[in-house]
């Protein structure tokens, strides 16, 4: 090999290597800017992967264009065109052989206007058919990092530590599920937008949730995933600002995130939101998650103030329905998350306004886990015999049987009123439950406290250590 | 990963043209749509600032202007991307409209990837 090959190798994989950074920041706005004309997520990838191979193929020699974008748009565009005709055809010949074909319209499409404009509502559209209730949640999630996040296949994979296969087959099944099922590539209407923009945000924040905290494996973070789902969320907040909602998610995972750096220990264990070093929280973060929850604040104060006056407006015979406007599950969320964050000590935090936020969760959106969550902010507040109290009602209806954080929270009360005996129990049991390796080895650490506790409990009573239990 | 991007330049260049300022915006813009741009900020001329060294055990304080330096810090952006090819892109089209919108200005950004939680060294 001569220097020259070497000096071509070098720049060739400079050039791909930059090819990967140009798709991923491309690759979301050219398939929805071609789902526009095509109307079929499967047709739409392929003809931006042609696109890329076109790109794979040419930048190296010729170099990389000065606006790759519109390069990639203007090439997929091409595709479309002889995709159409190609289509044209084989219907005419098919007309030929006397089938019988539907009259349809084969004209093709404006694409200019499709491919300049609109960019924003396309990706929208996108979203919205990437979470489309007719597909099952897994295959929401991976067509949505895939379409959306830009993500290959292969990273998704790795994300959530399943066979690329498993995912490939997600991906497959999902696009030809949204082709039967005829899905429309748009922005539902004003009477399904709010459960369909729920499915959106169930989406990503699963997506982030599974970086935050992983369910399953070795590792107690996986930030890409929190990244993802981050960047997800901050797209949808510039495309949809006027939903409070998504700002409210966007708030609660920006504050969530914050605090990546301070949630891990030296040998990546977990440590609990009141043990955490609060000088490690990440600021920016913080301060970018008030920001979008005074974002959906405004929002909802600017909805309120117009349907008064469209109340006004209406006769006065007319019956006001009461206004839905009630803050969503996310906001609150992420009201109870900057509780937190502006607490600058454990000490400062504001419990009897987290019960009350976990309260009025409770009322839009009764769940045990919330409940069990209020059980906690009441222990902070009131004492931990009150939570105790919270606790063994939902113990003693079953409904969070496997879920592990009602035994380390049974078990963190009890140790505080100094029932080791009893919390050891509740701690071992929980480690029986959880199926991340990090999670298990705090709480049998903590089992193993509860132990050694029982042996000097008789001259000692329990310290009361600040609670350090809150599942956010 | 999150990357620092730190803008430096020659001094005395002059202010930046208008429609330089405007197609930063646009990008600004479009990196904050695309969800990767966490925070941004300029940084004003030298004679505003300070610079606090420690050298021989001793800590001074000097006043700008910096007059002896041959470039300074004019602003900084914090990305949050998936690589630093990414990253490069970024910067690279960020260099690319001072090139179109300020003939004769010459600078470079500095691409830095920041620690990730826990990664960071120490003895």
């Amino acid at each position: 090999m001569t220097a020259t090959d070497l000096h071509h190798d070098s720049r060739r994989e400079e050039s791909h290597r930059a090819i990967d950074a140009v798709w991923r920041i491309e690759s979301p706005r050219l398939i929805a800017g071609l789902m526009r004309i095509v109307r079929d997520v499967g047709v739409a990838e392929d003809l931006a992967q042609d696109a890329l191979v076109a790109a794979i193929e040419q930048w190296p020699a010729d170099g990389i264009p000065d606006n790759p974008g519109a390069w990639l748009m203007a090439t997929a565009k091409h595709r479309a065109i002889d995709y159409f005709r190609r289509r044209t055809r084989l219907e005419r010949k098919h007309e030929e052989l006397g089938r019988e074909l539907e009259e349809k319209e084969m004209a093709v499409p404006d694409f200019e206007s499709a491919l300049d404009d609109h960019v924003g509502d396309d990706l929208l559209r996108l979203m919205f058919t990437a979470c489309h209730p007719v597909l099952p949640t897994e295959g929401r999630v991976a067509l949505t990092l895939r379409l959306l996040g830009g993500l290959t296949t292969e990273e998704i994979a790795r994300a959530f530590l399943v066979p690329e296969a498993t995912i490939a087959q997600r991906i497959v099944r999902a696009k030809r599920l949204l082709a039967e099922k005829h899905v429309p590539f748009e922005v539902p209407q004003r009477t399904e937008l709010a459960g369909r923009l729920s499915s959106v945000l169930e989406v990503i924040y699963l997506v982030f949730n599974e970086g935050y905290a992983a369910t399953a494996g070795d590792d107690w973070l996986r930030p890409t995933l929190c990244e993802d789902a981050l960047r997800l969320g901050r797209v949808l907040a510039e495309l949809a600002p006027q939903e409070a909602e998504v700002h409210g998610l966007v708030a609660l995972m920006e504050i969530q995130a914050s605090r990546s750096r301070a949630r891990v220990g030296p040998s990546g264990e977990p440590v609990l939101l009141l043990d955490q070093n609060r000088a490690h929280w990440d600021q920016l973060l913080i301060h970018r998650g008030l920001a979008a929850l005074e974002r959906s604040e405004k929002v909802r104060g600017e909805k309120r103030a117009s349907r008064t006056r469209a109340r006004k407006a209406a006769a006065a015979k007319q019956t006001s329905k009461s206004a839905d406007l009630a803050r969503g599950s996310y906001v609150l969320q992420a009201e109870i998350a900057a509780c937190h964050a502006r607490a600058r000590a454990p000490e400062e935090t504001d419990w009897h306004r987290i019960v009350a936020l976990y309260g009025e969760l409770g009322r839009i959106a009764p769940s045990p886990i919330v409940e069990l969550n209020r059980a906690v902010a009441v222990s902070m507040a009131s004492g931990p015999a009150a939570g105790l109290a919270l606790v063994d009602v939902l113990a003693s209806n079953r409904s969070l049987a496997n879920y592990h954080l009602l035994p380390s929270v049974r078990g963190d009360l009890l140790k505080k009123l100094s029932r080791v005996d009893e919390a050891r129990l509740e701690f071992e049991h929980a480690a029986s439950l959880t199926r991340n390796a990090r999670e298990r080895k705090l709480l049998l650490e903590r089992a193993r406290e509860c132990e050694r506790a029982l042996g000097s409990q008789q001259h000692q009573v329990g310290e009361h250590k600040s609670g350090d239990h809150s599942i956010n | 990963m999150k990357y620092m991007m730190i803008v430096k330049h020659k001094q005395d260049q002059g202010n930046p043209p208008k429609a330089l300022m405007e197609a930063i915006g646009k990008l600004a813009e479009e990196a904050v749509k695309g969800g990767t741009m966490l925070g941004n900020g300029g940084l004003t001329a030298t004679a505003q600032g300070a610079r606090v060294r420690l050298s021989g055990g001793n800590v001074t304080v000097t006043d700008g202007p910096f007059t002896e330096a041959k470039e300074v810090i004019g602003g900084y952006a914090q990305f949050e991307l998936k690589s630093k090819e990414e990253a490069v892109e970024s910067a690279v089209r960020f260099m690319e409209l001072h090139k179109l919108h300020w003939p004769g200005w010459e600078g470079e950004t500095e691409v830095r990837r920041m620690y990730e939680p826990g990664e960071f060294p120490c003895e």
